[in-house]
């Protein structure tokens, strides 16, 4: 589904490398964890994905289901399926959160050539997957993430998933700033989007999320590349040992 | 006679000014009206006399050039017609009265009655004892501490206007409505309102007035009293003009006033307000969407006379290649008015490197236990609020109208009925949707 080759990315106001020869291939219907240390490039590759503004790609590529993602607007790309729930949930004050999600909903639906829903048809599914994820009514009223807690944002942005049904979904440090319960519901959240045609990439710190969303392929991730793939027992190795050891044992490799 | 050698360099100036202030003043030709206004017209372009024109030194006119709301030559406009969207407060059952260049046309009117309100033309030549009690009464009391010379002009000048006086609680708001005819009419307007105690209107003005206007409203508004007033001028490109408010408020009487403003080459508006009861409340919002050679200038003076009244001036502007906006606002707390609540934002929204924001915000305490804030910025659309909306698939042009739109949110948050917000967001949309890229 998703697959991205030796990619090369610098920022595009300073010298400075940030994804330097990254590979990695998501398949349909798998979960995939990125684990690394703080500084190695973790948001930098979802922001790239998702299309922001402000870095170059030097070298390489990155496909959905064939289809660079590099060529496009960051608009085609969600409306292609690709869907980032953000570190960092931007507040938006003026604007609306039903209004936000109506907008969204209904503008990849125009995109990919689907009918609208109508607004009684919206108002009941998101009120229903709200529901699901403890956000409350009032919550959906207020301007996009104006004064939600940490927690709350992270929550809207599932959400938001539920609301796109993307196929794709990077979900970067979604379980930081969670308490256990939120935690669990987020999880719940996204188990029950997991389905043979959708994929994730699931980027965190912690076994923790981990326990709830069980990933298929867990890759380590340190200065700008994939350095070791595996499977989950990967996860539990870092959370017990951090992370000098996989590095020794990788610089080891590369200076061998 | 004294030579102008014999004078300070000051006094020479201010002699030369009234020298060619009295020299405009002979070109006027006074209108024709009724008997009450003769004296206190009179009167009006004696005090602009003294006065004088407005100039680019004087402290408030540093940013907006006068000249061409003075000059002889008023410079035509094409008449513009709106066609492409529905009229203004289409679905709002309200009393509208038609001015046609500035002269009220009855055949487009509805008849000048309703429950608790009496309503006349000011160029009825009826003596209307208490309106001769406040024509010209506020703008003269708003010359001081900053002239307002175009508001005497204006008072001496008005060929046409209403005069209100509201005694009960009236639901079906006023609405006035200005139609062009000519391209080069200059019209002067001038409504006087007075709400009696525990009175409540809606006075609602739109569309395109003149090729040049001048306008003026003064309000009285009386202990207990409510007056909402909505504007929205535009959208045509040539509109040259100055407006005026000046409302006085008794003790928990309440005035609100919104202006959207959209095109236009040369705008001023002027708002003074007096709250000289305690208890008062005084909102004045502007919207102004503009480019290329639109100018739009907000010059705001809220002056808080009576202990424990809230004011709050919200201002907010988006402007687009090379446009310019301009906010003057001043919050003055008086001695006696503790507890006073005084609120100002101005903020301008820069769609490229091309526009200029001026601001001069000011406050003025002279009690010592007030609340009051102010703010000015200026900015340009976030790019993470525009990057996280579209990273939702949101196109980036509709994106950017959400983002504009909620910029411009705080002043539609002034207008009281959800209606009416309702129809001004709908113009803005428009707006944004003609002028995206
Ligand atoms: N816009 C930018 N300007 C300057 N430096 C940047 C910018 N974006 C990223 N960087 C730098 O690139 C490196 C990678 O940052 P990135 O945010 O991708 O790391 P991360 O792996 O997500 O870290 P964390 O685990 O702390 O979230 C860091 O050194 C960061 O400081
Ligand atoms: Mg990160």
């Amino acid at each position: 589904m998703l697959e991205i080759n030796n990619l090369h990315v610098k920022l595009e106001d300073e010298d400075k490398q940030i994804l330097k020869g990254l590979s990695l291939t998501v398949e349909a219907g798998k979960v995939h964890a990125i684990m690394g240390p703080n500084g190695s490039g973790k948001s930098t590759l979802s922001y790239v994905l998702a299309g922001r503004d402000g870095y170059e790609v030097t070298d390489g590529s990155a496909t959905l289901d064939g289809d660079s993602l590099l060529d496009m607007e960051p608009e085609e790309r969600a409306a292609h399926g690709l869907f980032l729930a953000f570190q960092y949930p931007v507040e938006i004050p003026g604007v609306g959160n039903m209004t936000f999600l109506r907008t969204a909903v209904n503008a990849q639906r125009k995109a990919r050539g689907e009918e609208e829903l109508s607004s009684g048809d919206f108002l009941k599914v998101v009120r229903a997957k709200a529901k699901e994820l403890k956000i409350d009514a009032e919550m959906l009223k207020r301007p996009v993430n104006v004064g939600f807690s940490g927690g709350e944002k992270k929550r809207n942005e599932i959400l938001q998933m539920a609301m796109l049904e993307p196929r794709m979904c990077i979900l970067d440090e979604t379980d930081s700033g969670l308490d256990v319960d939120a935690m669990k519901l987020v999880a719940e959240g996204v188990n029950a989007l997991r389905s043979e045609g959708r994929a994730f990439l699931v980027i965190t710190h912690y076994q923790r999320l981990l326990d709830h969303i069980k990933p298929d392929v867990v890759h380590i991730m340190a200065n700008g590349r994939i350095v070791k793939t595996g499977g989950p027992e990967l996860a539990l190795e870092v959370e017990n040992n951090g992370y000098a050891d996989i590095l020794a044992e990788v610089n080891a490799g590369v200076n061998a | 006679m004294t030579t102008a050698q014999a004078l300070s360099p000051r006094a020479a100036r201010r002699a030369a000014r009234q020298e060619s202030t009295a020299a405009f003043i002979a070109t006027l030709t006074p209108p024709q009206g009724p008997a009450w206004a003769a004296p206190l017209r009179k009167a009006a372009l004696e005090r602009l006399a003294d006065l004088t024109l407005p100039d680019r030194r004087d402290e408030y006119w540093g940013y907006t050039n006068p000249d061409r709301l003075i000059a002889a030559d008023i410079r035509p406009a094409e008449v513009f017609k709106i066609t492409d969207e529905p009229p203004m407060y289409q679905g709002i059952d309200r009393l509208k009265l038609v001015f046609v260049d500035g002269v009220f046309s009855a055949a487009d009117s509805d008849a000048l009655e309703g429950d608790g309100i009496e309503i006349s033309r000011l160029a009825d030549s009826g003596d209307i004892h208490w309106a001769k009690d406040l024509y010209g009464t506020l703008e003269a009391k708003g010359q001081k501490p900053v002239a307002r010379p175009l508001g005497a002009l204006n008072s001496a000048l008005a060929t046409d206007g209403v005069l209100i006086r509201v005694t009960g609680k009236v639901s079906r708001p006023v609405s006035l409505i200005y139609r062009r005819g000519s391209e080069d009419a200059a019209v002067v307007l001038h409504h006087v309102i007075r709400m009696e105690p525990g009175s409540e209107l809606t006075l609602l003005e739109n569309g395109p007035v003149a090729a040049r206007a001048n306008m003026c409203l003064e309000a009285d508004v009386a202990d207990g009293a409510a007056l909402h007033h909505v504007r929205t001028m535009g959208r045509d490109h040539e509109r040259k003009g100055v407006t005026h408010v000046f409302a006085r408020l008794g003790a928990k009487s309440l005035f609100k006033s919104f202006s959207l403003s959209m095109n236009g080459r040369l705008m001023r508006n002027e708002a003074q307000v007096w709250l000289e009861g305690e208890g008062g409340v005084a909102h004045v919002a502007g919207a102004a969407l503009g480019d290329g050679t639109f100018h739009h200038d907000d010059t705001v003076f809220i002056t808080h006379s009576a202990p424990g009244c809230e004011s709050r001036q919200v201002f907010k502007k988006v402007l687009r290649d090379g446009a310019v906006g301009v906010f003057q606002g001043k919050i003055l707390v008086e001695q006696p008015a503790q507890l006073t609540d005084g609120y100002q934002l101005s903020q301008s929204l820069l769609l490229d490197e091309k526009c200029q924001f001026l601001a001069k915000p000011e406050l003025e305490i002279y009690a010592d236990d007030v609340k009051c804030s102010h703010g000015s910025t200026s900015g340009e659309i976030s790019p993470d609020h525009l990057f996280y909306l579209r990273a939702r698939g949101v196109p980036e042009e509709e994106a950017k109208l959400l983002l504009v739109l909620a910029f411009l949110a705080e002043t539609l948050d002034e207008i009281d009925s959800e209606d009416i917000a309702n129809d001004m967001r709908l113009r803005l949309r428009r707006w944004l949707e003609r002028h995206a890229h």
